[in-house]
C-alpha cells in the first residue's frame, strides 16, 4: 500500500515540479510587473528583455510620489475605502444580528432580496444611476462612492455576518437578556467582541472591493480631486505617450495596501470568504 | 399605587415590550433596506421602464411608450448576438478553467508530501493574482502581451510561434487572450474555497476507501469530488455571474473592440458612447435576466446543501 522509498521520492519530485510550474504561472507576471516598474520607460520593451537591466532606478516611484495629483488619488482611495469599511461593517452587524436572532414576517423574502443583490450586474444599475446620484445631490462627492460601494459590499457582508452569528450559541445572549440587558446591549457587549474574526473578514473583504472598484468611480466623479487610484491608472493610460514605468509604479503602490491587508489577515479572510461562498 | 394599577402598568409595559420586539428586527435591518431600496430597487425599476420607452434621458422629445420594441430591435441586432456569444464563451471558458486550475492547485497544496511552511509560502504565491484589481491586471497583461513584450520573446525563442503575435489586437486572438487574463485573475477564489473544502473531508473516508483497495485516482473520483460537489456547484454559478458582470478587464485591455465585445461593454457603449439609452436599457435588462436565472439556480443549490 505505502510505496517504497524510491516511489515516494519520485512522487515528491513530481509534486515539486508541479508546485514550481504553478508558482511561475501565478507569480512570474507579477514579478515582471514589479521589475519593469524599476526600468526606464525606454527599456520596458528592450530586446532581449531582462528582469533587471542597467536602467534600474526608483525614478518612476519618485515621479508618482512627488506628484500631488497622484497622491490625491491615494488619499481618496484610502478615505473612501475606510469609510465604506466602517459603514458596511456596522450595517452588516446590525442586519446580521436581525437575521440570525429574530424570526419575523417577511424574513425569508427580505433575506432573499439581500442575497439576490449580489447577482445584479453593475452595468444594469449604471444607466439610471448617474441621474439618481445627481438627483440626490451627491454627484462628484465621496458620499456617492461610499454609498455605492456599500450597496455592492453589503450583501456578501451580511451573508458572512449572519453565518458567523449563527455559529454562536443563543444561550449567550439570553443570559444577558435575563440580567436585564436590552438587545442592543447584548449585541454590542457580547456578540461583537467574540465575533471579531468574522468582523475582520468582512472588513478586509469590503476594503478590497472598495479600493479596487472602477466602473462607478469613473462614472460618478468628474474632477480629478475626487478620483481614486484605479481611475488614476486609467487616466495615465489615456495619455498620448505611454509612461509605462509610471503606470506600473502606480499599480505596484496601488496594490500594496490590499496585499498587506491580505497577508496580515489571510487566515480570517480565507475562512470568512470560503464560509460565505460555501454556506451562502 | 393599588395592586390593579401595578398590574395594568406591567401589562402595558409587556405590550410595549412585545411591540418593540416585533419592530426591532426591522429596525436593525432598516439601514440596509433603505440603502438597497434607493440604490438598487429604484435603478432597476427605472431601467426597466426606460427599456419600454423611446426618447428617454436628455432627449428633447417626450418619452414614448413602445412596449417590447427595444428588445426586438436589440435581440435581432447582429452586434448584440456577437456580444452574447462572446460573453458565453468568455464566461464558460473562465468557469471551466478556473475550476480545473483551482482544484489542481488546491490538491497540490493539500499534498501530504509537503511541509507546512512550504505550503504556506506557495499558498501566498498562488493567491497572489487575487489581490490585484482589474485595472492593474489589465496593465500587467498589456505589458506582457505587447507585441514586443516578454511573452512573444519567450515563445519566439523556443520556437512555439513563427512570428510576433498581436495578442490583444488580433481579431481572432483577442477574445482568447482576454479570457486567459480573466482565468489568471479569477482562479484563486476557487483555490481558497477548495482548500477549505478539502480540509473538511474526514480522513476516515479515505481510510475506508484504501481498505477497500482504492487507488489514488479512485479515491479522488469517488470521495474527493463527491464531497466537494456542493462547493463546486455554488462556485461555478457565482463565478458565472461574476464573469458576466466583468466590465473593467475587457474595457481596459481591448475596449470591447477586436471582436471581444461582451454584453457589459456593449451596454456601456450603447448608453454612454451612442446615447441609445432605450436600447442600452433593454440589453441591461437582458443581462439582469441571465444573471437572475443563474442566481435562482444558485439559491436552489444552497438550499439543497442546507437541508
Amino acid at each position: 500500500m505505502i510505496g517504497s522509498r524510491r516511489q515516494i521520492l519520485v512522487r515528491k519530485i513530481l509534486v515539486w515540479i508541479a508546485l514550481i510550474l504553478g508558482a511561475c504561472f501565478a507569480g512570474l507576471p507579477v514579478l515582471w510587473m514589479v521589475s519593469s516598474s524599476f526600468k526606464s520607460n525606454l527599456e520596458i520593451f528592450a530586446y532581449p528583455p531582462a528582469l533587471i537591466d542597467e536602467s534600474f532606478s526608483f525614478q518612476a516611484y519618485e515621479a508618482v510620489l512627488s506628484d500631488p495629483g497622484q497622491l490625491r488619488f491615494f488619499f481618496n482611495s484610502y478615505l473612501v475605502a475606510i469609510l465604506v469599511t466602517i459603514c458596511t461593517v456596522v450595517t452588516s452587524i446590525l442586519a446580521g444580528y436581525s437575521l440570525s436572532r429574530y424570526d419575523f414576517p417577511f424574513k425569508k423574502v427580505l433575506s432573499l432580496i439581500i442575497i439576490g443583490v449580489q447577482s445584479v450586474p453593475p452595468i444594469t444599475l449604471m444607466i439610471p444611476y448617474f441621474g439618481l446620484i445627481v438627483w440626490l445631490g451627491i454627484y462628484n462627492s465621496y458620499a456617492a462612492l461610499v454609498l455605492t460601494y456599500m450597496v455592492f459590499t453589503l450583501s456578501y457582508a451580511i451573508i458572512m455576518m449572519t453565518g458567523y452569528f449563527n455559529t454562536l450559541p443563543r444561550d449567550l445572549d439570553e443570559a444577558v437578556m435575563i440580567d436585564g440587558g436590552g438587545s442592543f446591549v447584548t449585541l454590542w457587549r457580547i456578540l461583537v467582541p467574540i465575533s471579531l474574526p468574522g468582523i475582520v473578514a468582512v472588513g478586509v473583504y469590503t476594503f478590497m472591493l472598495a479600493w479596487n472598484e472602477f466602473l462607478f468611480a469613473l462614472t460618478l466623479t468628474r474632477t480629478n480631486d475626487m478620483r481614486t487610484v484605479p481611475i488614476g491608472i486609467h487616466l495615465l493610460m489615456g495619455q498620448h505617450s505611454f509612461e509605462w514605468n509610471q503606470m506600473l509604479a502606480l499599480s505596484v503602490l496601488g496594490s500594496l495596501p490590499v496585499l498587506i491587508l491580505f497577508l496580515l489577515f489571510q487566515r480570517y479572510f480565507i475562512a470568512g470568504m470560503s464560509a460565505g461562498s460555501v454556506k451562502g | 399605587m393599588s395592586n390593579g394599577q401595578v398590574i395594568a402598568a406591567k401589562s402595558a409595559n409587556i405590550g410595549w415590550e412585545q411591540r418593540k420586539r416585533k419592530f426591532l428586527p426591522y429596525a436593525y435591518l432598516s439601514p440596509t433596506l433603505i440603502l438597497l431600496a434607493v440604490l438598487t430597487v429604484v435603478p432597476i425599476v427605472t431601467v426597466f421602464l426606460y427599456s419600454l420607452f423611446d426618447n428617454v434621458i436628455v432627449n428633447p422629445n417626450p418619452p414614448e411608450f413602445v412596449g417590447l420594441e427595444n428588445y426586438e430591435e436589440v435581440l435581432t441586432h447582429r452586434k448584440f448576438r456577437a456580444a452574447v456569444s462572446n460573453t458565453l464563451y468568455f464566461a464558460l471558458a473562465s468557469v471551466i478553467v478556473h475550476f480545473l486550475i483551482g482544484l489542481s492547485f488546491a490538491l497540490l497544496l493539500n499534498s501530504k508530501l509537503l511541509g507546512a511552511n512550504v505550503k504556506a509560502f506557495f499558498r501566498v504565491i498562488y493567491i497572489l493574482p487575487w489581490v490585484f484589481t482589474a485595472s492593474i491586471i489589465a496593465i500587467l497583461w498589456r505589458l506582457l502581451m505587447n507585441p514586443h513584450g516578454v511573452i512573444n520573446f519567450v515563445l519566439l525563442e523556443i520556437g512555439a510561434i513563427p512570428e510576433l503575435l498581436e495578442w490583444l489586437s488580433d481579431r481572432k486572438l483577442a477574445i482568447h487572450s482576454v479570457t486567459f487574463i480573466n482565468i489568471w485573475s479569477g482562479y484563486p477564489f476557487y483555490l481558497v474555497s477548495f482548500l477549505a473544502g478539502l480540509q473538511g473531508i474526514p480522513d476516515d473516508l479515505y481510510e475506508a476507501g484504501r481498505v477497500d483497495g482504492g487507488n489514488a485516482w479512485q479515491l479522488f473520483w469517488h470521495i474527493t469530488l463527491p464531497q466537494l460537489r456542493p462547493i463546486i456547484i455554488s462556485l461555478a454559478l457565482l463565478d458565472f455571474i461574476w464573469t458576466i458582470h466583468q466590465f473593467t478587464l475587457v474595457w481596459m485591455t481591448t475596449g470591447g473592440g477586436r471582436n471581444t465585445e461582451v454584453l457589459s461593454t456593449y451596454t456601456y457603449k450603447a448608453a454612454f458612447s451612442s446615447y441609445e439609452y432605450s436600447e442600452a436599457s433593454a440589453t441591461a435588462m437582458v443581462i439582469l435576466a441571465i444573471c437572475t436565472l443563474v442566481a435562482i439556480f444558485y439559491v436552489r443549490s444552497q438550499r439543497m446543501t442546507d437541508e
